[in-house]
């Protein structure tokens, strides 16, 4: 018997239903700074969550000491009483997509590739200034997932996972310009080219320094800064938990129009070889494709099994969760549907505005609102159509929806951002601009 | 962890493999948490953690490992020093401590383990019912978590350490909505080892809710530079996140251009101005005795009468400056080697009562309570939980939260007084290159800003 079965048969004497999650896991990054290599780590991280139905009621435990069953067990035991009622049934065995998120070449990259690639990446970025500073990583990860069940659900999976991510800093003086970039995916990347050509580019834009008016005008998000501004308060609004708990400002807009008709998202877990893709969620609920906002409407929330059931709803397959605490929803990788235009044009359309690359601070307002006010951390002033420079001591201020309904272009062609968003740039009007310039 | 032979198989790993430097830390937690959403016991759950690492400098620079199997150190101490041997840079060097073996017990007032989860879920009970009882809240969140830590810390230079620590926090917040707009109002409280402060909470639970519902009626501030007061809190938050971080060694150390920034003897603020961190500083979020290199703890002045005079430092970034080490690496967890972070963070009190601030302030923003903050050295933004319009030296309506935001080095010299109400917030959690969130506190005094950038409509 292995330990997962040990465990759901030690949890069966105490309770009516029982889950267990095992992970196994180990991350290898190669890490620099300042131009140089100067670590690499081994992590290792094995553990396993149990969660009970016993009486109506969930509970919960977790360990990474696997010498102890007793213990986690009981601890389960233990929270159950005060757990929240169980809107939900284990799901039994069930046929899961194919969905290919393991390259057994990752786990044989030798760590004398992976600093390879690191130096090329940063003499990439160094051809360019000698003045940059740059740190960074290359890292290489493989994990198992194995979850089973009382009711005879059982997944199994491996992902492994391979990322370059840099950042160059240059200061002059007390003026300092931080650039960033990654790249990310379930097989090797050799070539970090992109990476440096997107840092290049960065600072190429922000070489020079311009100011710009306390105004409203229409602003270009780049791909970062649509992740931050739009869609994380979107989709705190289309998590399950808020549209149950009635706070969502989107809970009573299924089927209605919230955004311009030029705006959709998928949440697809299916896509092959992207880290936030897996065949079946964290709970065992197949992995699909679903639209979350289909041309400007609210097509769906995103469930796991608890909410789901106190919505009436199915659980959309979105259950995620860590060792250390219960599944909830979130989504795993959101695809934004490309538009029609180039950067040039929206640059061009735009006449004066702003371009942000980067915010600092953008999640701390009242998200749940859709409020955004926050630093541009790194953004570009547009006069005539064109970049001219780098804006510093500037704020942006908003509201998603409202700047989704103003939006005036959408980049014909997107990118990643991490491994679990693929967005095109932006442009909304009437974003209002703060600068003490 | 059984302690059985623990500590002579840390001794006998160390001595396994030869480097330069070798250490191995092993740890043991639990914790518990509870999450109510609204009315509902969202989540309420218990965890168990065992696992280790090993750090190396073997030839240039580091090999770690961390791990969850303890059985065999040998193999990961091999480990991290083969991972070391690859990184064939400049030779890191660390400054040199004296060797201490001690086991250091935690700090403790009422003891979180030995409250029973029922009176633990009756108490938060009582909060969640106290704010979803106000007319116009829709929603509340109430987190309670605690974590019991204990770690066993050895070096190939024959320090051998035991601590534990416990930590306890709670948050409150609470939503109100009217038609599309949704409001929040929230508070983070915490304890180094006591569970005291969790049964005294009634006054926060009530306010928070109170100021989500006036949040709803409260105009937006016009965007803009201000003259700014912040309460002690988000003058806490400002001192950590604008200029804490910067005075972290390891984003100066190797980095030429910010050793210049960063020079001892620069100028920062007027005289008025003085910054201390200290984990030595007792009883708070992040007190401790040693710190997860063996390094006892310090109180280190940062900014003495607007003077820079020093920084926080660990091992390797005090060698590399020939600066001493002042006790500062932190890890959250053994699956982190430590790094430089704050302690208790705090701008020192001056002379002057808090009313002398506001007197002659014709039109500013009064900031109160911290939503949150983020630095990238040189710009910094933070958010308030409440602000409120001062007029001719008065404070007047309400405003919806705000983002205050600007440039480290002009704001240090635009804070043009301190008030005499030193009061410190035990509800952080710093995160930073991965590691969130890290138990600190931070505090402060009323303190003025003159020129600040206030976003809004």
């Amino acid at each position: 018997m292995n330990i997962l079965e040990e465990i759901l048969e030690k949890a069966r004497r105490v309770a009516q239903e029982a889950e267990v999650f095992h992970l196994e896991q180990v991350d290898t990054p190669v890490r620099f700074e300042a131009n140089q290599l100067t670590s690499i780590d081994t992590r290792e991280l094995t553990g396993v969550a149990l969660r009970i139905i016993k009486d109506g009621r969930v509970g919960f435990s977790a360990t990474t000491d696997l010498s102890d069953l007793d213990a986690l067990v009981q601890a389960a035991v233990e929270t159950a009483p005060f757990g929240a009622e169980a809107q939900f049934q284990f799901p039994e065995v069930q046929s899961v997509p194919t969905v290919p998120v393991f390259d057994p070449a990752v786990g044989d990259l030798p760590l004398d590739r992976m600093v390879r690639i690191g130096q090329q990446t940063m003499d990439g970025i160094r051809a360019f200034s000698d003045e940059v500073l740059v740190s960074g990583s290359v890292s290489r990860s493989s994990q198992t997932v194995t979850l089973m069940n009382s009711r005879g659900g059982y997944v199994q999976y491996a992902k492994s996972g391979f990322g370059i991510g840099f950042e160059g800093s240059v200061v002059r003086g007390t003026d300092m310009l931080f650039v960033f970039d990654s790249l990310s995916g379930c097989r090797p990347i050799g070539d970090s080219s992109p990476v440096v050509a997107s840092i290049i580019r960065q600072l190429e834009y922000a070489k020079h320094t311009a100011t710009t008016e306390t105004k409203s005008m229409p602003v270009l998000l780049m791909p970062t800064a649509v992740a931050s501004v739009v869609l994380s308060p979107i989709l705190v609004a289309l998590n399950g938990k808020t549209v149950v708990q009635g706070t969502s400002p989107l809970a009573d807009k299924l089927g209605q129009q919230v955004a311009s008709p030029a705006f959709s998202v998928v949440n697809d877990p299916t896509l092959p070889f992207v880290p936030g893709s897996r065949p079946s969620d964290d709970e065992g609920v197949a992995s699909k494709r679903v639209p979350l906002i289909d041309k400007g409407v609210v097509a769906n929330f995103l469930y796991d099994l608890q909410t789901a059931g106190q919505a009436n709803a199915e659980s959309t397959g979105s259950g995620e969760r860590g060792l250390s605490s219960l599944p909830s929803p979130a989504s795993s990788v959101l695809v934004v549907s490309e538009g029609q235009s180039s950067f040039e044009q929206m640059l061009a359309e735009m006449g004066e505005g702003l371009v942000v690359e980067r915010l600092l601070g953008a999640g701390q307002g009242n998200m749940l609102g859709g409020d955004f006010n926050a630093n541009v951390l790194l953004g570009y002033k547009v006069e005539g159509g064109q970049i001219v420079g780098r804006v510093k001591d500037t704020m942006v201020h908003g509201n998603a929806y409202k700047a989704l309904e103003n939006l005036i272009a959408v980049g014909g062609q997107g990118r990643w951002v991490g491994g679990g968003l693929y967005t095109p740039s932006i442009v909304c009007a009437d974003i209002a601009v703060a600068t003490k310039a | 962890m059984s302690d059985t032979g623990l500590r002579e198989r840390i001794q006998e790993a160390l001595g396994s493999v030869s480097a330069e430097y070798i250490e191995v830390r092993v740890e043991e937690s639990q914790g518990s948490h509870i999450r109510y959403r609204g009315k509902e016991l969202e989540e309420i759950g218990r965890n168990s953690n065992l696992g280790g690492n090993v750090r190396a400098l073997a030839g240039g620079g580091w090999g770690f490992a961390c791990f969850n199997d303890i059985s065999d150190l040998k193999s990961k101490v091999r480990m991290a020093v083969e991972q070391a041997k690859l990184v064939t840079t400049d030779r890191v060097e660390l400054a040199p401590v004296d060797p201490v073996v001690r086991i250091v017990p935690p700090v403790l007032g009422k003891d979180p383990r030995t409250v029973p989860l029922s009176e633990k879920k009756d108490i938060l009970d009582h909060y969640v019912e106290t704010i979803l009882s106000t007319p116009e809240v829709r929603s509340s969140t109430v987190q309670y978590g605690d974590g019991h830590r204990r770690i066993v810390f050895a070096n190939s230079e024959g320090t051998y350490i035991e601590q534990e620590r416990i930590d306890v926090t709670v948050r409150l917040a609470a939503m109100a909505r009217n038609n599309g707009d949704v409001q929040q109002s929230s508070v983070s409280l915490g304890s180094l080892g006591d569970f005291g402060f969790v049964e005294r909470l009634d006054d926060q639970a009530r306010e928070v809710a109170q100021k989500s519902v006036a949040l709803l009626n409260a105009p937006e501030v016009k965007g803009g530079p201000y003259t700014v007061i912040l309460d002690p809190i988000l003058a806490g938050v400002f001192i950590h996140e604008a200029f804490g971080h910067l005075s972290e060694a390891d984003h100066v150390y190797n980095d030429p251009k910010m050793r210049e920034i960063m020079v001892l003897g620069r100028r920062f603020g007027g005289e008025h101005l003085n910054v201390v961190d200290g984990a030595s500083v007792p009883e708070l979020r992040g007190s401790y005795q040693y710190d997860e290199e063996g390094v006892e703890s310090h109180r280190t002045d940062l900014i003495r009468e607007g003077v820079l005079v020093g920084r926080l430092h660990s091992r390797e970034t005090a060698a590399k400056m020939g600066e001493a080490p002042t006790g500062n690496a932190r890890a959250i967890s053994y699956r982190f080697p430590p790094i430089v972070r704050m302690t208790n963070t705090f701008i020192e009190p001056g002379q002057s009562p808090v009313e002398d601030l506001f007197a002659g302030v014709k039109e500013g923003v009064y900031a109160r309570n911290w939503y949150g903050g983020m630095t990238s050295m040189e710009m910094f933004t933070f958010s308030a939980g409440e602000a409120y319009m001062i007029r001719n030296g008065k404070v007047e309506e309400l405003l919806r939260p705000v983002m205050l935001s600007g440039n480290l080095f002009t704001t240090m010299e635009n804070l043009d007084a301190v008030a005499n109400d030193l009061d410190m917030n035990q509800g952080g959690g710093c995160g930073k290159n991965g590691q969130s969130p890290l138990p600190v506190s931070n505090g402060s005094p009323h303190i003025r800003i003159q020129n600040c950038l206030v976003g809004g409509a």
